[in-house]
């Protein structure tokens, strides 16, 4: 089997990994759809939206690597980074990894994601890292793009059927104790923000939920008390769904060291 | 509450709204038109079925114009179409077989007009 890699502890590149990790497992997430959603033409567009997703979290990753290089490390390829990492390397936010439940757990989540996604892109435009700053200009298209698809389900699911809205209310009850993670502030973030690479994630905070928590509110479901727990996936501490879906991403090139098309 | 509601808490540009009414688990059938680039006709390129013209713009978009397809997107209720009888191809359509005057063919067109 092809050994793990050691990647670099610098916080800048730990804060792209951050987004290209949650771009990649939201991806696998969204992809595991291929085949199997409602309709043919959602099957299409879920991949087209993981697609995207992919597209996104090679460049970032690509970035990624060589920053590491700059920095005086290792290079790392974009392969590499997505399918030689361990599990505590992937710095994703633990609510990517939640497995993919029913469509109402996709839908929400996806919008709750393309929302967070488009706010990071729109900061991220104005980078001080020049081919970051690229990357979020094309990515912005996307998840404008995803936001509204995935907003418009949200309100379908929630003013549909009786069983629609139910589902889309325990949607909300899975997915929200880990919402918070996402705009936990730390030391990784302090350095992007002082060395302008990018934004704090904290600084999205009300911006999200000025965009997110009025379509719940038409969608006809309450978000769930605010809780003290906090999951640690961004630290690279995941929940037990995490090393299913590395190995499943990982068995081909592990297996198979270098396998090409 | 009306059953028509108009999502304006979306971002992105306005839509047409969704129609809330639509709860039948058989979705109106479609027909796309997709226009490949500014100036030229929007041609039909399929069909698919969605619940409302705000989910047919976008299943549309994902399903027909993922390679670049096009700039700009028609759908319409295929229910709204209206044909003519295959039946009456013959008498609607044969008689123009053997008028060949009605093409221009019998001019000779100068050499910087293209694409006539």
């Amino acid at each position: 089997m092809q050994a793990s890699i050691e990647v670099s502890r610098d916080p800048a590149v730990r804060y792209l990994l951050r987004i290209g990790d949650t771009c990649l497992i939201q991806a696998q997430r969204l992809a595991e759809w291929c085949g199997h959603a409602p309709i043919l033409e959602e099957d299409i567009a879920m991949t087209n939206m993981a697609l995207d997703l992919v597209g996104q979290s090679r460049a970032v990753l690509t970035r990624a690597g060589a920053l590491e290089a700059e920095l005086g490390g290792a290079a790392h390829d974009e392969d590499q980074l997505a399918f030689l990492r361990d599990e505590r390397d992937f710095l994703n936010p633990t609510v990517v990894e939640l497995p993919r439940g029913d469509f109402a757990i996709t839908v929400l989540r996806n919008f709750a994601l393309a929302t967070f996604l488009k706010l990071l892109w729109e900061r991220l435009l104005g980078s001080s890292d020049a081919e970051l700053a690229g990357i979020a200009g094309k990515a912005l298209k996307e998840a404008r793009y995803h936001q509204q698809h995935a907003g418009d389900w949200v309100l379908r699911l929630g003013g549909g059927t009786d069983e629609s809205a139910r589902r889309l209310r325990a949607a909300v009850d899975v997915l929200w104790p880990y919402i918070p993670e996402l705009f936990e502030a730390d030391e990784i973030d302090d350095h992007a923000r002082a060395i302008g690479l990018g934004p704090r994630w904290s600084e999205l905070a009300d911006g999200w939920q000025a965009e997110v928590l009025p379509v719940l509110d038409e969608a006809g479901v309450a978000p769930p008390a605010a809780r003290a727990f906090r999951s640690t996936g961004k630290k690279g501490v995941h929940s037990e769904h995490m090393g299913y879906i590395l190995a499943e991403m990982q068995h081909l090139q592990r297996s198979h060291p270098g396998g090409v098309w | 509450m009306s059953p028509v509601v108009t999502p304006g808490t979306l971002p992105g540009p306005p839509a047409e709204p969704i129609d809330r009414t639509a709860k039948s688990t058989e979705w109106p059938l479609w027909e796309v038109f997709v226009r490949s680039k500014a100036g030229l006709d929007h041609k039909h390129c399929g069909s698919l079925h969605a619940a409302d013209p705000r989910m047919a713009i976008q299943l549309a978009r994902d399903v027909y114009t993922r390679r670049q397809e096009g700039t700009s997107i028609w759908v319409v209720r295929s229910d709204q179409i209206v044909a003519s009888d295959p039946g009456e191809k013959g008498s609607y359509f044969d008689p123009m077989a053997d008028k060949v005057y009605r093409h221009p063919t019998f001019y000779e067109l100068p050499k910087s007009v293209d694409h006539m």
